[in-house]
């Protein structure tokens, strides 16, 4: 008997452990977000809190996959997302996602529209997000130890004369979108032929590549311990601040455009709080400081418009019309594909 | 009533047990016998036959082998050394040995990546010496330093507690009917060290061969262990399915591993530090 209460004890404790940290209830006024790290500006928390008295529970996650893994973890409702469109695009197809009501929002004009119709490739009818920074994929290099002409071309990752100097993107999809974009095919091929050319090229590259890496690239590139790297615009920006060698570039096969929008998720319990924060964070002086802040592209046609000319006319951070024109916005793949790709990829990394 | 108290002191022990040992296995389990649809499968098992996989296996492995024997030639003369030399002295030297385990292992491998990059510490000396820099960051040769480096202590402290056991008198007693040098080493010491040096091999093989962090820190994403591969499958391809099974798989490998080990031990338990 006492064995068996002991049993019980050990459970109940262990239940409770598991599920510890589900939220309490919907009827607070509470609002939970989660975003990547260090991607808005905790102040303006602070200012949303105080102006509405809403309760703002904040989380963060690294990649778009760890986002997924929480989320699907369940054990707490998330009112209001952000992240990549790929990643939104698979959970409008799950029906993870509540369509936003956008007859509150007084701020909306301050988006440009044009944002809206790149977010078509995910969000079909505009119906489930808001554009909040966006970006390009290119090469980060260092001008003092590569001819800025090669940069010009996708061609510079598989030069010899930058063997053992350059830094691939350690994920699939990033890796795969510069090989297919170097053969001229669409990154979101799902044609076997053109992947497992993209995977041969990515193969005899591999003994010119220093290292695969993600977010470590900008620092191993501020630190010079590289001559090029595949990164995001975003991390470009912030290591040309650091190390004015730096440049950065969007070779002329083109390349990936990002967009990272907030949604709300079927686990959202304040909708109307959710919808609030959302109008507010499109407010001009709240879009400036997050700017700031995460120095992005940002959607805001008001904030981009009161800028100084020359953060204006910084391609790095905000790409011209004619690059975006050669850029595509990844979709989400079927499992299928995914599995492909997924299996091409570990085949690339574990060849010698 | 005291059978009732002392049960209850055993609770919170129960409840470890169960909720971090049990429930991770059987979940494990559960997650390696099925696919994504959560029908009964063994393809995630035998998925470590697939080449990717195997080779994984093998070079985690190759690597941990090699990690094991290195350290295993470093640390048993060590601890011989420092067994015959004086008790004050011997603490100090010990000491000195533990102390970069004061520091978070993931942060002494961030050191050795910086140390060894292309415009680090180490290439810097050797530029300024002239000598031909040294391109070991980002290849297994890293991986295994590191993996040295990190569980050199493991083997050094078993091996040197079992051999601080020996009496000295045994030693001596030898001498005193003839024996020489060569003769004590075989027939005194090494048979009275073999259970320091089976638990060190058993606390050094073990990490190295689950270990994904070293790999992927300093094999800049070119090395692929088991580890790794693992670790790829839960956080990027959100197959715990798959991540399940290739666990399972190395889970064998590293029972089968310490009952080879510990078959050896015939003392039993050993003169670890666990």
């Amino acid at each position: 008997m006492k064995k068996r209460i002991a049993a019980l004890f050990a459970t109940l404790f262990a239940v409770c452990l598991f599920t510890g940290c589900q939220n309490s209830g919907s009827d607070e006024n509470t609002l939970t977000v989660l975003n990547y790290g260090k991607y808005l500006d905790p102040k303006a928390i602070e200012m949303f809190e105080e102006e509405t008295g809403i309760q703002v529970e904040y989380e963060e996650y690294i990649t778009p996959e760890n986002m997924y893994t929480k989320y699907k973890a369940g054990s707490i409702d998330y009112d209001l997302i952000c992240t990549s469109d790929y990643m939104i695009e698979k959970l409008i197809n799950e029906g993870e996602t509540l369509e936003i009501n956008f007859d509150g929002f007084s701020n909306l004009s301050n988006l440009d529209t044009t944002y809206f119709e790149f977010s078509k490739a995910f969000d079909p009818e505009n119906k489930y997000t808001i554009p909040y920074f966006f970006g390009t994929v290119g090469i980060l290099y260092n001008k003092n130890m590569v001819d800025e002409a090669d940069m010009q071309s996708w061609d510079c990752l598989w030069n010899e004369k930058y063997k053992g100097q350059i830094i691939m993107a350690d994920s699939v999809r990033d890796s795969f979108m510069a090989a297919l974009k170097y053969k001229g095919y669409s990154l979101n091929t799902t044609e076997e032929a053109q992947l497992l050319e993209a995977q041969e090229i990515l193969i005899q590259q591999k003994p010119l590549v220093y290292s695969y890496l993600v977010d470590e690239a900008q620092d191993e590139m501020i630190g010079e311990n590289a001559a090029l790297a595949l990164v995001y615009s975003g991390e470009a920006g912030y290591a040309i601040e650091l190390n004015e060698n730096l440049g950065y570039c969007v070779p002329k096969e083109g390349s990936n455009m990002w967009i990272d929008s907030w949604f709300l998720p079927k686990t959202c319990k304040h909708q109307e709080n959710a919808e609030k924060f959302l109008d507010f964070l499109c407010r001009k002086e709240i879009a400036a400081m997050n700017f700031e802040y995460v120095y992005y592209a940002t959607p805001n046609k008001t904030l981009v418009e009161s800028l100084e000319e020359d953060l204006q006319n910084n391609t790095t951070i905000f790409p011209p019309k004619e690059v975006l024109d050669r850029c595509e916005i990844l979709k989400s793949l079927d499992e299928a594909a995914t599995a492909k790709y997924n299996e091409l990829w570990k085949e690339i990394k574990s060849t010698d | 009533m005291n059978k009732l108290k002392r049960q209850f002191l055993a609770g919170p022990y129960l409840v470890w047990i169960i909720g971090f040992i049990l429930l991770p296995i059987i979940m494990i389990l559960y997650y390696a016998l099925t696919n994504q649809t959560g029908e009964a499968t063994l393809s995630n098992i035998l998925a470590i036959g697939t080449p990717i996989h195997s080779k994984a296996l093998f070079l985690s492995l190759k690597l941990a082998f090699l990690c094991t024997a290195i350290c295993l030639v470093l640390s048993y003369p060590l601890a011989m050394i420092l067994s015959n030399i004086r008790k004050k002295h011997q603490n100090l030297i010990v000491f000195i040995f533990i102390l970069p385990m004061w520091m978070n292992f993931m942060l002494r491998i961030l050191a050795w990546k910086m140390l060894l990059s292309n415009n680090g510490v180490i290439n810097s000396v050797l530029e300024t010496l002239g000598i031909p820099p040294l391109d070991i960051l980002n290849t297994p040769t890293a991986v295994v330093f590191c993996m040295v480096y990190d569980f050199l202590p493991f083997m050094i402290l078993p091996i040197y507690n079992s051999m601080a056991r020996i009496g000295k008198d045994i030693i001596e007693a030898a001498k005193d009917l003839g024996a020489g040098s060569v003769t004590i080493f075989f027939k005194i010491i090494l048979p009275l060290t073999i259970s320091g040096v089976v638990s060190g091999i058993i606390m050094v093989f073990v990490p190295a061969l689950t270990s994904f962090a070293i790999s992927d820190l300093l094999g800049g994403g070119k090395v692929l262990l088991i580890g790794n591969v693992i670790e790829q499958a839960f956080m990027q391809e959100y197959n715990w399915n798959l991540g399940s099974g290739l666990s399972i798989v190395l889970m064998v490998f590293v029972i089968a591993s310490m009952a080879l080990m510990s078959a050896h031990d015939k003392e039993g338990g050993g003169a670890g530090v666990w």
